[in-house]
């Protein structure tokens, strides 16, 4: 039986700042399902490496293939297009609208009717499943407040739901606990596991905390001086000390 | 936060729906001329205001004004027609022509790029109706004919009516396709700008795509407007592609309020109004009347005249935000 294509693969990937070297030679491959989280201290190239992926720089050489199709080149907006879609470390949403019109926004840019003119935005379709949406990620209740009153964790998920309503092949993710509360981060990343489980989406997601990482994805990738240092199964992956040392620079 | 007018709203709108309709019955000729200039100016108005909801300011939509006044002026004087239903799609497509031309790459700016692109795109066709002045009459402007509707010439005394009705009933069909516009994709996506144009881009919507067809819309509504403007001043001159047009639309915009449909209409009404009656009363000092207005008025109302209605309309109970955010 041939091998599953995998949903992203990385050959060679390199970039470079001046003399800081960002990522290097990162040859990665994501497969269907899997939930795969990303650590690495601050500087070692976390959030550069999905920068790359989403087409927001442009690598120095090396390939991405984004299930089988090359998008080195490609703009974001392009990216998107081939089923990749991601969320930010500051949520990034339109702060004038309501909470259910991010959503909508999102489901009219995915139906390709991003510059339709004439027929509404609330239609009967989109409001449905852009309320479908919101309830999968607990924010049913916000749909009609403006996105200022949403609280910080709130605002965290509902990027992450801007993302989803895309239907994407692969989510990224960048820090989705960033900014959330102690008591809120692990409501927040049940929420995200929930929903991701539910709806099988593969997904990046890049965390700081090694106890959220432990404990919700599959398998982790260890970054450092841009560089993956270690790939495999979190539990045996973070108890390594020489990896510990590369997160938080001490064993 | 769907957008529904209030009770009050409707009200109001019926209100001065009737009021616009029977002004010809009880207004002097020279406020008829007045309203009539208004409303066409507003439908420019609302071109310009259309960028300053995504946060882009234009110097230079009067560039399309004058396009549509000029595509008045050459068809009478060229081909002898004045027919209103041939003239108005005829400025309205070269208004929007233009802005498909220039939107290309004016789209691809932001900020102050925007803005100073616009007024030096209009400032080129300035200076092409003032130095090609065996083509466009230079300073001396084009006349253009009596206007006649479909082949009826209005008697004499009913012309100035007969202005103000069809320009009332292309700003009424202008203001229901702008409402369309900001309720669809497309008009969320251009509020939106003003937020988040990373957002847009990671949606897989493009930015410069809104931009473009936004500009393309302002270019056929700032072409009917120079039409309109030509039916009522009879007369044209480079002036109306000239930068102090361009800064007039904006001045007007930020009077009435960009945020919403109705406050173009009336920062237009209030504009001509305090311009009539400054200029008589204040000869020499009728910019110095206006320039206190506005500053008073992003001093203590930016949302302009119609945020003033807005609170003064809820004190009473009668609630204009469905109009407001539509």
């Amino acid at each position: 039986m041939p091998e599953a294509m995998p949903i992203l693969e990385t050959i060679e990937l390199s970039k470079s700042f001046g003399m800081v070297r960002a990522a290097h030679a990162i040859n990665v491959q994501i497969l269907q399902g899997e939930l795969v989280g990303i650590v690495g201290a601050n500087g070692s190239g976390k959030t550069t490496f999905l920068n790359l992926i989403t087409g927001y720089l442009r690598p120095d050489r090396g390939r991405i293939l984004i299930m089988g199709r090359e998008s080195v080149g490609l703009p974001p907006r392009l990216v998107t297009k081939l089923g990749l879609a991601r969320s930010f470390q500051v949520p990034q949403l339109y702060i004038g609208l309501s909470v259910l019109e991010n959503v909508l926004l999102s489901l009219a840019a995915q139906a390709g009717k991003g510059i339709e003119c004439w027929k509404p935005l609330y239609r009967r379709l989109w409001v449905d499943k852009g309320l479908e949406v919101l309830e999968r990620f607990g924010l049913k209740p916000y749909a009609h407040r403006a996105v200022a009153e949403l609280p910080e964790g709130g605002r965290k998920l509902l990027d992450v739901a801007l993302s989803f309503a895309l239907n994407p092949t692969l989510l990224l993710m960048d820090e989705p606990t960033s900014g959330v509360s102690i008591e809120d981060k692990f409501e927040v990343m049940d929420t995200l596991a929930e929903v991701l489980r539910q709806s099988h989406i593969t997904t990046i997601f890049v965390e700081h905390d090694m106890e959220v990482v432990e404990r919700y994805s599959q398998r982790v990738l260890v970054f450092d001086s841009g560089e993956v240092v270690a790939d495999g199964e979190p539990a045996s992956v973070l108890a390594n000390p020489e990896v510990r040392k590369a997160i938080l620079g001490r064993e | 936060m769907e957008q529904r007018l209030s009770r009050g709203s409707v009200a109001a709108i019926a209100g001065a729906s009737v009021l616009f309709a029977a002004a010809p019955f009880f207004a002097a000729s020279w406020i008829l001329f007045i309203l009539t200039l208004a409303l066409a100016k507003f439908i420019a108005v609302l071109a310009v205001a259309l960028f300053l909801r995504a946060g882009l300011v234009s110097f230079g939509h009067a560039l399309f004004y004058a396009v549509g006044a000029y595509s008045v002026g050459f068809a009478y004087k060229w081909l002898g027609l004045r027919e209103v239903l041939l003239l108005v799609p005829l400025g309205v497509c070269l208004g929007a022509g233009a802005a498909a031309i220039i939107g290309l790459f004016i789209a691809r700016y932001r900020g102050v790029f925007f803005a100073m692109l616009n007024l030096a795109v209009s400032m080129i066709l300035y200076a092409i109706l003032l130095k090609f002045y065996w083509v466009t009459g230079g300073t001396d402007g084009l006349g253009v004919g009596t206007p006649t509707l479909l082949g009826y010439l209005p008697p004499r005394a009913m012309l100035r009516m007969s202005y103000y009705y069809v320009t009332l009933a292309m700003a009424g069909a202008v203001i229901y396709a702008v409402y369309r516009f900001l309720a669809s994709p497309l008009g969320f996506f251009l509020k939106a700008l003003a937020d988040n144009e990373i957002r847009i881009e990671y949606s897989g919507a493009s930015a410069r795509r809104v931009i473009y067809a936004t500009y393309v819309l302002s270019g056929a509504l700032g072409g009917l407007a120079g039409v309109l403007a030509a039916f009522t001043v009879g007369h044209i001159v480079p002036e109306y592609a000239f930068w102090i047009q361009s800064g007039e639309f904006v001045f007007i915009a930020l009077l009435g309020g960009y945020a919403s449909v109705p406050g173009p209409l009336l920062g237009a009404i209030a504009f001509e109004f305090i311009r009539t009656y400054a200029s008589k009363y204040a000869p020499y000092a009728w910019q110095m009347t206006l320039g206190t207005i506005m500053l008073l008025i992003i001093l203590f109302q930016p949302g302009g005249l119609w945020a003033i209605y807005e609170a003064v309309a809820s004190r009473f109970g009668r609630g204009g935000e469905g109009v407001e955010r539509a």
